[in-house]
């Protein structure tokens, strides 16, 4: 592979909390060049807290180290304020999950999507408006005016995921994190997300990666895939290949996916083993 | 491969139109509330001013009324009738204006109301903007650097600014800036050498004064009008801050502003654009529910600065058993109380867009 | 008893059954719920000032007559207007009367005030509230607009009219504050009982056979009382501050009694040069008012921890 976009290497991730540390991500290390890596883990495994501070967004308590959080040529961990916002959005972006929430509700679509634009852009608002548009339709919104200037409430789930997408888009980021993008959606709605998702990230040559809880989803979808337990990768392979996966608990999730080829009388149930959460002898 | 979206394809016109007739059906409502609670504003200073007193002629004209006087009350209450007849007079009387004669002044009362009410409203709107100029940017600093000093300081003075007898704290505040430092002048909206040079147009001096030209009255009408307003805005600030430093801490934990920041914006535009937009409109609510709060709070405040406002015409029409001065003052404060607190609820609905559809 | 599970040198006693995991009787769990709201009360500075200021106000009030060197209504003419001493220690009065001893005797009236538009207003807010939420249609609509009526209402000037009318005292001012206090507490229980109406654990008493009485008094009101307390709290400081400008205008307790806000009325013919006299009772308005505010507001944080504290 040609010289990776992102080197992570040795994340912690703690918060001083007055009951003691919680120790929320712990010694993550990965590379990421333009193909599709997806994250999965269940809830507190840290794997939201790592798209963030690969923004350097995480919480104002929480405390952020590693050996090296790297783009590009920009070291991330020790660049200013400045520096960071000239990253963010237009080199590295990332899509929330629920449009609801993520999207100002006073503010029109077109405004936001508008902003997003004019942050990394000198260019009037006239060409932002065309820009807008464009990025609508190319999310296959029909009637890109009329959503353009609509409220984010007007909106259902798919179209504000959509518009979510387009914004975080325009600017052309080389680097997209998608966090459960598709988690508060319907089926039908989050496969045609995804497929829209799919597309833009393999016409612009992005990186991508995808942070969720579905197993099954991010295999379809990535070309590459880590497990995290616990704040820890414990299995890092090919989604091609994972079957052939070694950790008991990536073994353990897969086992517990219902099949409908297999006739089984009890569907199976995850057993933990306390040592997952244990450092596997020593660390990078 | 794209699944047309049902929903993308909403006209507009209808959506618009439709928006409008909620608006209008949310104002009908409004508007009925105001209704219904004047109507019991209306029943209950009347069962305080006729029903409650022993003799409800000798609350209205004192007792040391002639017997002709006495009667004519007597006859215009109707106090013979039935109650609800009696209160359905009284309500007609009201909505004509006419609110009886005052025993101090012995004229109508409401021209005495006409008289007395720009004052406190001069004031109430001036301590009210200042609360508001100052204590939104108090408020929003409060919440961007919660839990570091500023903050604390913060909410200390708006907690004490807050906590505070209004009356009280102008009194002190007249003891050591006008008794002990000079700063301001006395008592009273204008030193008595510039009354009546102004004509009185709208009742504001500072707008008369204005209107007029004059520099010499506008400067001292703003002197007198310096403490009070600083006292009243003291408190207007204090709430205003207070809500506002916490609707700010609501926003700021919200999604969108993790998306503001996400798509590179400078921490400035992620508060004043983003998150501040969402507060101002909550915050139409709260300036109405200060402003209709000064307005209420005339009464003790315009006694300790001797301000002639129709805070202070209630006071001495109550110390001197004027009832329909009273009653009077107490249905005119109530009534613009309850009015701006629904029109801010009006406001409110027109600005924000998710009442809007 | 189960064994508390920290690896910490063992609590014994009344702290283990506090702490422990398990509760054994509903008695235990209660008592185990009461005892983890004090933990998250105490460590709040703001909560802790405010209840110290109260705690100090109520045992002020109670221990009167032991820490106060006169029954504060007893004339002294010849210690008239004397500054603050260590004999008089904020001085004394117009009519010779120690401040101190005055504002301690003050103190009751002052939790008298507050305590008896609570017990008014708090039941009755309860009452339409749970009633209009829980049996719901006509008679909702009904007492609804009925509350909302009052919620409009100004405080101080009709308070001021009423007691014009009827005619100055306590009592009279209760009455009249509390007629104006009572619909948001109507209003909060409403949402909580409406809330509370479908949910499953209702139902599930219901099928057990238990009573709509039982129902109310046993799971509705309890789940209503703490969101009142707290706002009773925050308002407090309000009804303190009302009812103290009704005593600066005359119209609350009565000379020679040591009403604060008539005592500030009264003292304020003096402020120039015996600035003492008015200025003492203020103070003490001020922060019994700041001790509610500050209490209130804790009590928020501590019962809803996302409202910015």
């Amino acid at each position: 592979m040609a010289e990776p976009l992102l080197r992570v290497e040795d994340l912690h991730i703690t918060y001083h909390t007055p009951k003691g540390p919680v120790r929320a991500v712990r010694g993550v290390s990965f590379d990421l060049g333009r193909e599709k890596l997806g994250i999965v883990g269940e809830s507190g495994s840290g794997k939201s807290q790592t798209g963030r501070a690969i923004l350097r967004l995480t919480d104002r308590r929480a405390e952020v180290r590693a050996r090296m959080l790297r783009f590009a040529d920009i070291d991330l961990l020790s660049a200013d304020e400045r520096t960071l916002r000239q990253v963010r959005g237009k080199r590295i972006s990332m899509i929330l999950q629920d449009p609801k929430f993520s999207l100002n509700p006073v503010m029109t679509v077109g405004r936001q999507i508008d902003e997003a634009f004019l942050v990394h852009e000198t260019a009037s608002r006239a060409d932002a408006r065309q820009r807008t548009l464009e990025m609508l339709r190319a999310v296959r919104i029909r009637d890109a005016e009329r959503v353009y200037h609509a409220y984010p409430h007007e909106l259902s789930g798919g179209m504000g995921q959509r518009v979510m997408i387009a914004m975080m888009m325009i600017p052309k980021p080389d680097i997209i994190i998608a966090d459960e993008p598709t988690s508060a959606l319907d089926v039908t709605i989050s496969l045609q997300v995804l497929a829209i998702l799919d597309d833009m990230v393999t016409r612009l040559g992005m990186g991508l990666i995808f942070i969720s809880h579905d197993l099954s989803l991010v295999a379809s979808f990535c070309d590459r895939v880590l497990i995290m337990y616990a704040g820890r990768i414990v299995e890092t392979c090919r989604a091609s290949e994972l079957d052939k996966a070694r950790h008991p608990y990536t073994q353990g999730l897969l086992s517990c996916l219902p099949s409908l080829d297999q006739k089984t009388d009890r569907l199976r149930t995850l057993v933990r083993d306390p040592s997952w959460a244990e450092p596997e002898g020593t660390g990078p | 491969m794209a699944v047309p979206d049902p929903k993308a394809n909403r006209p507009t016109g209808a959506a618009g139109g439709r928006s409008l007739g909620r608006l209008a059906k949310a104002t009908g409502r409004v508007l009925l509330s105001l209704g219904l609670t004047f109507l019991g504003l209306t029943a209950i200073t009347f069962f305080i001013g006729r029903v409650m007193p022993l003799d409800p002629v000798l609350a209205i004209v004192g007792d040391r009324a002639p017997q002709d006087v006495y009667d004519e009350v007597y006859q215009r209450l109707g106090l013979d009738r039935p109650l609800i007849v009696q209160y359905l007079r009284y309500l007609g009387d009201i909505l004509s204006g006419d609110f009886g004669i005052s025993i101090q002044t012995s004229r109508p009362v409401l021209e005495d109301l006409v008289r007395f009410f720009p004052a406190t409203l001069e004031l109430a709107t001036l301590a009210t903007l200042v609360g508001t100029v100052l204590g939104i940017p108090m408020g929003v600093l409060a919440a961007v650097h919660q839990g570091r000093p500023l903050d604390h300081v913060i909410r200390v003075i708006g907690l004490i600014g807050y906590s505070v007898p209004v009356f009280w704290l102008g009194m002190v505040a007249l003891l050591v800036f006008y008794a002990q430092l000079g700063w301001v002048p006395g008592p009273g909206r204008l030193d008595v050498f510039y009354e009546g040079l102004v004509p009185s147009v709208t009742g504001l001096l500072t707008v008369d004064a204005l209107l007029a030209g004059d520099w010499t009255v506008l400067k001292n009408a703003v002197a007198h009008l310096a403490l009070p307003t600083a006292i009243l805005g003291t408190f207007a600030l204090a709430y205003i801050a207070r809500m506002t430093r916490s609707f700010m801490l609501d926003q700021l934990s919200q999604e969108y502003v993790l998306t503001a920041r996400v798509k590179g914006l400078s921490e400035t535009s992620v508060i004043w654009r983003h998150a501040f937009g969402n507060v101002l409109v909550q915050l139409i609510t709260i300036i109405g529910l200060t402003y209709a709060s000064l307005l209420e709070g005339s009464v003790l405040t315009e006694t300790v600065f001797s301000w002639p406002g129709i805070g202070q015409y209630i006071t001495s029409a109550l110390f001197n058993s004027d009832m329909n001065a009273v009653i009077a003052g107490t249905i005119v404060v109530g009534t613009c109380f309850v009015g701006i607190n629904m029109l801010s609820d009006i406001l409110y609905r027109i600005v924000d867009p998710r009442t809007r559809t | 008893m189960t064994a508390p599970t920290f690896s910490a040198p063992s609590p014994t006693g009344v702290k283990a059954w506090l702490l422990s995991d398990v509760p054994h009787t509903a008695l235990q769990a209660r008592c185990q719920r009461a005892y983890l709201a004090w933990c998250a009360f105490r460590g709040n500075p703001i909560a802790m000032t405010g209840l110290i200021i109260i705690a100090a106000l109520v045992l002020g009030a109670a221990l009167a007559p032991w820490i106060t060197s006169g029954d504060g209504i007893a004339q002294q003419l010849s210690d008239r207007l004397l500054p603050p001493s260590a004999e008089h220690w904020l001085g004394t009065d117009q009519l010779g009367r120690d401040i101190f001893d005055r504002i301690v005797w003050g103190s009751r009236i002052t939790l008298y005030i507050v305590g008896l538009v609570g017990v008014i207003v708090v039941p009755v807010g309860l009452i339409i509230g749970i009633v209009s939420g829980y049996v719901g249609g006509f008679v909702d609509q009904a007492l609804m607009r009925f509350t909302d009526i009052f919620l409009a209402f100004p405080r101080l000037i009709l308070a001021l009219a009423f007691v014009a009318a009827l005619g100055p005292g306590i009592e009279n001012a209760v009455l009249a504050i509390a007629l104006t206090t009572w619909s948001p507490y109507a209003r909060i229980a409403r949402a909580e009982a409406l809330t509370i109406r479908n949910s499953e654990f209702i139902l599930a008493a219901r099928t057990q056979g238990a009573s709509s009485l039982r129902i109310i008094f046993g799971h509705v009101v309890p789940l209503c009382l703490s969101s009142v307390i707290v706002r009773l709290t925050l308002d407090m400081a309000g009804i303190i501050l009302t009812a103290a400008g009704l005593g600066f205008l005359g119209l609350g307790a009565q000379p020679p009694s040591p009403e604060w806000g008539a005592m500030i009325s009264t003292g304020r013919q003096f402020i120039l040069d015996q600035w003492w006299v008015p200025t003492m009772p203020g103070l003490a308005i001020l922060t019994v008012s700041l001790g509610f505010n500050l209490l209130g507001d804790g009590l928020r944080d501590v019962l809803d921890p996302k409202s910015g504290g």
